[in-house]
């Protein structure tokens, strides 16, 4: 049967529908098994799915215009709602795409701590994927077990930012302000705790028979056709493919530190289940390994304590109130930027960042004014979530509600 | 890492001499003009040669420069070499009246969406796609949004005219 992409609007039913042996199934746009805005109509066959079509945009934002008008500093609050799992992931690629036009070196400090809110960042989105394919699998009890946890990295961006979901994190070149030691007391409490939750959580699920018989073989996809799709990311890696931007392209002085890429085989819903595990644990480390380096760099230079960003960055950067109060100087800079008088070279930049889902990527043409002549958002939801029909079809149709979960498809995302 | 964006510019040069233009590498991303009629056997040179290796679609996208008279659309394709690990961009350029451009879903499945996308919002017309429908706006939809045309505000608006700022 020919499918109808207006369905939605005006439900007809096709001529030979009182005929046919398969059942068309809407599932979404508001579902509780879709974790987001996504309708896909289904063509099931008893419980297999012969065909799917997802109808998307529905909380299209229409960013891309919006950003053509918006002084560059701006525009992080748009990134923010691109995947608002990780949020900070998107402002600090956003804010290294404009850093790259500029052509601005960062102090390593600044530049590990971004790496700490990166990877914090990371293990959140992780945890919300990991524990809802959990609960889509029939396991409510992890989810609810770590979701403390992703409650206390959001505490530390609120130590660190002043909010929680939508960040809005950092600035071109550099913070807003420097850490708190309150956020580095958070920080140590929550490396501290949070590897025997995540322990306990993956003792709850790795192995657990029930979970295997759910997941294994469940949304299958090969190397050869994920790298076709333009897959990235946790998804790409659980195919076996080793691309990680932060290896690939390191940014923010990834390449100090030393971390694994978890791969996995088949790329089914269990490898990607553990290729996100692993990368928890792979960020963890990665955490560890900054807090040092920061504290080697303290204790070398102890002036560097107070360098939360570039120098070079001064014209992007707000200055601090008192000094806006006080200083004729900063007074005008606070000014320039808040109107958004400040202009930026000409240039075309395509900048990217390892993302929670993938390659999020910026590409940037400017004519030299105040606003971007055109920003694009390479959103890697967007680009892998086209594979959904090709990854469900002849299987189960409760094995489609855990792909859909498991690609860890992101509404704010998928639309843009 | 042995592939270089010397390399690149060689290669292509060799097999396509002078048609291809505009030669850069801004922020050290090479970049070039291929002819519009010419997208898909340039996109399939860079997949199939041995040395060059391009078999991964990252981004497209279009642009719109309405003062480029006879070339005011231009598709973007940023292409990657996992292997070598290095970056290309190729731009084509079409004229707004008749913006054809041949797809690239034979050789990347996941330009489907991207030049779904690329129609909705600039009018690409991408011969030979399999489904080329609007996908994030409303099918109803009678114009292309992102062209630069259609301003961000009602243009007619008096009220947030500043002497000082002008908007």
């Amino acid at each position: 049967m020919e499918l109808q992409p207006h369905i939605q609007h005006h439900i007809k039913l096709s001529e030979e529908s009182l005929q046919k042996q398969t059942t068309t199934l809407n599932l979404g746009p508001t579902h509780p098994a879709t974790h987001g805005v996504f309708q896909n109509i289904m063509e099931i066959d008893g419980e297999r799915v012969m065909e799917t079509v997802p109808t998307i945009g529905y909380i299209h934002r229409a960013f891309e215009k919006i950003a053509e008008r918006r002084p560059y500093y701006q525009i992080t609050p748009l990134t923010d709602r691109l995947n608002y799992c990780s949020s900070p992931i998107n402002n600090m690629g956003w804010h290294m795409t404009i850093e790259k036009l500029l052509g601005l070196k960062l102090p390593k400090r600044v530049e590990y701590l971004r790496v700490i809110i990166m990877e914090l960042s990371r293990i959140a989105d992780h945890l919300v994927c990991n524990s809802v394919i959990a609960v889509d699998t029939g396991a409510l009890t992890p989810f609810t077990y770590v979701f403390q946890y992703r409650e206390k990295i959001y505490e530390i961006f609120e130590e660190i930012c002043g909010s929680r979901l939508t960040t809005n994190i950092g600035r071109v070149g550099g913070f807003e302000r420097n850490f708190t030691p309150a956020s580095f007391t958070k920080l140590n409490d929550f490396l501290k705790t949070f590897p025997k939750v995540m322990k306990e959580f993956e003792s709850l699920l790795n192995r657990n028979r029930i979970f295997i018989d759910r997941c294994v073989g469940a949304g299958p996809i090969s190397a050869e056709r994920a790298m076709n799709y333009g897959f990235t990311g946790p998804n790409l890696r659980a195919t076996g493919v080793d691309y990680d931007v932060r290896v690939a392209q390191p940014y923010s002085s990834y390449e100090d530190f030393d971390f694994k890429i978890p791969v996995g085989t088949v790329g089914d819903v269990y490898d990607r289940f553990m290729v996100r595990n692993g990368e928890m644990w792979e960020s963890v480390s990665i955490i560890h390994q900054a807090l040092e380096k920061i504290e080697k760099i303290e204790k070398e230079f102890p002036d560097q304590k107070e360098v939360f960003y570039a120098k070079e960055a001064d014209h992007f950067h707000i200055p601090a109130k008192e000094d806006v109060y006080t200083k004729m100087e900063a007074l005008i800079w606070h000014f320039k930027i808040i109107m958004g008088e400040i202009d930026a070279p000409a240039g075309e930049v395509y900048h990217s960042v390892e993302g929670g889902n993938g390659e999020v990527g910026y590409y940037l043409i400017s004519d030299g004014g105040r606003t971007p002549y055109r920003l694009h958002f390479r959103r890697p939801c967007f680009i892998y979530y086209q594979a959904f029909p090709e990854m469900v079809q002849g299987g189960l149709f409760s094995d489609a509600v855990i792909t859909l979960s498991s690609l860890n498809v992101i509404a704010g995302e998928l639309d843009g | 890492m042995g592939l270089t964006n010397e390399i690149i510019k060689q290669r292509l040069t060799d097999k396509f001499g002078d048609q291809i233009t505009e030669w850069e590498t801004p922020y050290g991303l090479q970049t070039f003009r291929a002819p519009a009629d010419m997208n898909l056997k340039v996109m399939q040179f860079l997949y199939d040669d041995e040395e060059l290796r391009f078999r991964f679609l990252t981004d497209l996208t279009a642009v719109h420069f309405p003062n480029r008279k006879g070339e005011e659309l231009s598709v973007v394709y940023h292409l990657h070499n996992l292997i070598d690990n290095i970056r290309l961009r190729v731009k084509i350029y079409v004229p707004i009246e008749k913006p054809d451009v041949y797809t690239a879903t034979q050789l990347f499945s996941g330009a489907n969406w991207m030049e779904r996308e690329t129609y909705d919002f600039f009018g690409i017309n991408f011969i030979g796609h399999p489904n080329l429908i609007r996908i994030l706006n409303v099918d109803e939809m009678d114009y292309f949004p992102m062209r630069k045309e259609y301003p961000m505000e009602d243009p007619t608006r008096r009220d947030k005219d500043d002497e000082m700022f002008g908007r």
